[in-house]
This record gives C-alpha cells, sequence and structure tokens, in this order.
C-alpha cells in the first residue's frame, strides 16, 4: 500500500489532485482511497489531502500520519506546517517550487528521504497560460512514486479530461503537454 | 453484473437514490450532507428521474413536505446532518408516530458547540428516541448497499416506520473509494414499487393523519408503534437475506469480527470499525484472543443478538461517538449494559467516549483500548467505567 499526504492551501485544488490520482490508481485496477481534512472552510486557508492506493480494499479510515509521500502544493507552507511529520525515509517529498535546493532543504527538518523538486508555476502558465499548480503535482508524484505506470497514466489521464471537459475541448491538449513536461521536469535534488 | 466503481458515500447514496426515482426528495441543504440533493439535481435536470424535487426554506419544512407526500401515498425523501437534524425533531416523531416510511440519509456531524462540521453521532444519537429505524455504514459500499434496503424494511406493511440510513460524514460522505454498484433495472426490481395499503387521497377509504390521541387512545397508538419496531428486526434480516441471494453481500443486525473465541471485545459503530479491524487483526497475530462487534442497526437494537455474542467474552469497551452528558456514559454503553445485564456469564463492560467533532481515530488508539481491555482480564479491576480518549490533557 502507498499513502500519500498533500498539502496546499484551498482552492489551489490539493484535494481534486488527490481525487484525480485515486482515478488514475482506480483505472489502473488498484484499490483507492481519496479524502480531505476540513479545517474552517476559506480560500488560502492550509489544507490536507490523503491517498492510499493498494492492491486490496483498505479499511483503516484514520488520517494518515506516517505517509510514503508528501505533496507540497505551495512551498509557504514550508514555514507554517510540519509537512515531513511522519515522513518515511524510504519515500520522497515533492515541492512545487522555482528556488534553488539549497533554499529548501533547510526548511524540511532533517529529513533524510528523497527530496524532489518542480516548478509547477512556471509549468502551468506555460501549457495552460494560468496558475493551476495540481495538474503539474499530479504528475510529480505519478512519476517520483511510480505509483501508476507512466504511460497507461497518461493515457487514463487523456481519457479523463475528454470526459471532464466536453464542452471546452480548447483546454486538453495544454494539460496532457503540462502533465508530460511534468514528469520530465520534476528533480530529485542532489543533497 | 455489479458494477467497478469509485464514489464518494454522498455520490452513492445519489445514486441510490437516482435507480429508486422516489416520487419526491424535498431538500434544504447542510455540510457535510449537501452533495446528496446537489448530485441528485443534476439527475433531475437531465431527465435522469422523474422525481418532483422540491427546495425548501428548512430542515423543518422538508421532512414536513416528505411526511405530506408519504400521507398522501408516495415515496419521499430526503437528506441531512447535525442541526439540520435537530431542526427535524418535532416532525421525526410525526413522521413515526404517523408510520410514515420516509427514508432520511444522514450525514452524521456534530452538533453545537463549539460549532463544528465534522462527523460524530452526536446528531443521530440525539434522534435514537425519535422512532426512525436507523442503520450505520463502514464505509461507501455498506450505505449504498444500506439505502438499497431501506425503502423495503420502511414500507413493510408490518413496520411501517421512517428510517435513517446513517452515513460517517466527511470520512464516508466525502471520501472516494472503491465501491460495486448494481444496475438499475436489478435495483428498481430488488426495491420494488411502493403501493401502501392506506392513503390520504384514496377515496375508498377516507382516513385522517395525525389527528389528537387523547389519553385512552394515545397509549394504545405507542404499544402499536413499539410493536412495529420489534417487527423490524424480521423485516431487517429478511431484506437481508434477499438482498445476499439478489446482489451477494451478507448484512445481519451487525458485524462479529473475529467474535468466535473472542476474550476481549470492542463494540463500535461506522468507520472507525474498520480502523479497530486492523487492531484486531494485529493482536490476533500475536495471539491475544480479541475482537470487535460492529453495530449496523441501532434501531432497533438487537439486544438479545448482541448479549448471545458477548456472552463468552471477559472484558468488553463499549465505543461512544457521542457524549451522551448523563455523568455515566454513553448511549452504546447503556444499551450494550441493557443487553447483557441478565446474561450468566457477563463480561465487565467499560465505556469509551471517542471521536468528537472528527477527532481522528487510529489504529494506535484502538489498540491502546485493546490494552486497557488485557489489564482488566488481568487483574479483574475494571478500573474507570467511562472515559475519554483521544482528548489533550491542557
Amino acid at each position: 500500500m502507498i499513502e500519500i499526504r498533500w498539502h496546499g492551501r484551498g482552492g489551489q485544488g490539493a484535494k481534486t489532485a488527490s481525487q484525480l490520482l485515486a482515478d488514475a490508481a482506480f483505472v489502473a485496477g488498484q484499490y483507492v482511497q481519496s479524502f480531505p481534512e476540513y479545517g474552517p472552510e476559506r480560500s488560502g486557508a492550509p489544507i490536507t489531502a490523503y491517498n492510499r492506493i493498494s492492491d486490496e480494499r483498505c479499511s483503516v479510515h484514520s488520517n494518515i500520519y506516517e505517509p510514503d509521500y508528501v505533496v507540497v502544493v505551495d512551498e509557504t507552507l514550508l514555514d507554517s506546517v510540519d509537512v515531513t511529520a511522519g515522513l518515511k525515509e524510504e519515500g520522497a517529498i515533492i515541492v512545487n517550487t522555482g528556488k534553488a535546493p539549497e533554499d529548501i532543504i533547510p526548511k524540511l527538518k532533517g529529513y533524510k528521504g528523497r527530496v524532489c523538486t518542480i516548478d509547477a508555476r512556471k509549468i502551468s502558465i506555460d501549457c495552460l497560460g494560468r496558475y493551476f499548480p495540481n495538474t503539474p503535482m499530479l504528475a510529480a508524484v505519478v512519476e517520483v512514486s511510480k505509483c501508476v505506470e507512466k504511460e497507461s497514466f497518461l493515457k487514463n489521464m487523456e481519457s479523463s479530461y475528454k470526459h471532464k471537459f466536453a464542452k471546452k475541448p480548447q483546454v486538453i491538449e495544454g494539460n496532457l503537454i503540462c502533465l508530460r513536461r511534468s514528469m520530465d521536469e520534476v528533480q530529485e535534488v542532489e543533497k | 453484473m455489479s458494477i467497478r466503481e469509485r464514489l464518494s458515500g454522498n455520490e452513492a447514496v445519489a445514486t441510490a437514490m437516482r435507480q429508486i426515482n422516489p416520487d419526491v426528495f424535498a431538500m434544504f441543504p447542510i455540510t457535510p450532507s449537501t452533495e446528496i440533493p446537489q448530485y441528485f439535481a443534476q439527475y433531475v435536470a437531465d431527465g435522469k428521474v422523474d422525481t418532483e424535487f422540491i427546495c425548501v426554506e428548512s430542515e423543518h419544512s422538508s421532512l414536513s413536505a416528505c411526511l405530506g407526500a408519504e400521507a398522501a401515498g408516495c415515496r419521499a425523501v430526503t437528506a441531512t446532518s447535525s442541526a439540520g437534524l435537530s431542526y427535524m425533531n418535532e416532525v421525526l416523531y410525526v413522521a413515526a408516530s404517523s408510520r410514515l416510511p420516509v427514508v432520511l440519509a444522514v450525514a452524521c456531524r456534530a452538533l453545537t458547540g463549539p460549532i463544528n462540521i465534522n462527523h460524530d453521532y452526536s446528531d443521530s444519537m440525539a434522534e435514537r428516541d425519535s422512532g426512525f429505524i436507523q442503520i450505520y455504514a463502514e464505509n461507501n459500499q455498506e450505505v449504498y448497499d444500506n439505502y438499497l434496503m431501506a425503502h423495503r424494511i420502511a414500507e413493510h406493511e408490518s413496520v411501517r416506520l421512517p428510517l435513517m440510513v446513517c452515513e460517517d460524514g466527511f470520512i464516508t460522505s466525502h471520501a472516494i473509494e472503491n465501491i460495486e454498484l448494481e444496475e438499475d433495472d436489478k435495483v428498481k426490481a430488488f426495491v420494488g414499487e411502493y403501493n401502501p395499503e392506506n392513503y390520504l387521497l384514496k377515496k375508498e377509504n377516507p382516513l385522517a393523519v395525525g389527528p389528537y390521541g387523547i389519553s385512552p387512545y394515545y397509549m394504545e397508538a405507542r404499544v402499536a408503534q413499539a410493536q412495529a419496531m420489534k417487527n423490524a428486526k424480521k423485516v431487517i434480516l429478511d431484506v437481508a437475506d434477499d438482498f445476499y441471494n439478489t446482489f451477494g453481500r451478507r448484512y445481519s443486525f451487525f458485524e462479529a469480527y473475529k467474535m468466535e473465541d473472542a476474550e476481549i471485545a470492542m463494540v463500535i459503530m461506522g468507520s472507525s470499525a474498520g480502523t479497530a479491524k486492523v487492531a484486531v487483526d494485529k493482536l490476533r497475530e500475536a495471539g491475544v484472543k480479541a475482537g470487535l462487534v460492529k453495530i449496523r442497526v441501532f434501531r432497533p437494537f438487537p439486544s438479545e443478538e448482541l448479549c448471545e455474542v458477548l456472552s463468552n467474552c471477559k472484558a468488553v469497551a463499549c465505543m461512544d461517538k457521542s457524549e451522551g452528558f448523563s455523568a455515566a456514559g454513553g448511549p452504546l454503553f447503556a444499551e450494550t449494559a441493557g443487553a447483557v445485564i441478565n446474561a450468566a456469564n457477563r463480561p465487565k463492560l467499560i465505556d469509551i467516549i471517542y471521536g468528537l467533532g472528527g477527532r481522528d481515530f487510529t489504529v494506535y488508539a484502538a489498540n491502546s483500548v485493546f490494552e486497557r481491555l488485557q489489564e482488566i482480564v488481568k487483574t479483574g479491576d475494571v478500573g474507570e467505567v467511562y472515559t475519554h480518549l483521544g482528548q489533550r490533557e491542557r
């Protein structure tokens, strides 16, 4: 079983990204869970979302305290939320940032596992014309965790976008390019 | 063939409602049940149902509209949570005593205060004496299945009582998980049409609904209602048998998990049961005879059956996800204690209040309860009977 914790801010789409990841894993034949943790509901407040992906149905319905992967959709959360809490050393953290690794590493409280970064803002603006960080972060976590096989993930996302954007077909290609580019550009920080 | 899907609990309930196509859905939104009428409104707009979808001004009105529809001979549904259920309180009793089998989906959520949108059973437990049948679910699959069985139980001629299909707010209502859905025509065939024997607009047999009950009649009506709740037990099992034969998933009043030879056990409800099962599995691997009973049907309460399954245990913890403020324990504890009181070998019993207002319940927490039960068995000392779990000390 793979357990993933998402840290984002209300309105950035972390919950939606966790649902899309569950969708992709479901289509690939897995058992999935995707659930949000709500605090006060307001745009910009820190929110957490979770995924469990497994070969068999998981009966645990608690939050995830020892995740295999952590996705940080908004790097400003590194200053206010203990994002590496419980994160397994054999896992990884994926941070959305345009900054150099040396600016990020000191904020991870000595986390010994893999640290990956992706500039979701740049990719999103290049591919979609606007800042939607969840699409690049979704692609990045699939790339890093290998929780879904890459080509089948891209194929499933294409069919999912065709369904979701049936009335806006012009945005499908940009999203697919965004996914592929994000998978190529997510990088592991040398420590 | 079942359909492999992934849905949240709310979408699962809305899907079941779409398949059943009730005559009336009177709705007023409240978190976390709002998505149920939201999904259903889309089905109405898309022409997938021909339900009369009524947007009313409050929960008191939504249930009142359902009550009127049911009295007229229609199948009526609604959904709510928390303060919305409290606001229905008066009408819940009217529906039950008028013997109108409304089916009410409840995404269970804490009551104020402090104001809180997250899950516990404060809302549904406060209505346990309303005369509604109450069925609870561990996950989205169970809430879907419970909904498919609900109308047949509620509408049965020996029952005729309204019914709450309860799911855990957010934990079930908003979590997307795998689910097996059944085909529309098979669901329709299983649930059947609602053809009440008597109803308000039946000209051959004019009747009044909800008249004043003077003292020479009131008690007879209440006893008849109590008998209907007793009758519901057999109907619940019969419908569960037919459900198993039709769709292959087995249900009863409760799920007895690894209880055959259990010495210590937990009586628990809803999604937390799934989490606690993992603790049971780990204890079993270590040779500890632990088990759990997941209460599915809280009204009618399966006293005799629960007594039988607990009678060989040495120590049992009742897990209450609502504070009854009795100063002596929560409602599940009181019911369980009542169930085992006359047993020859009754277990030692403790009550743990946990998970209030969305306080998370983990495998680790479940294990700590079992450790306490082991200590009780070892020492014979039950200690403090009624305690709280998971709160900060300062």
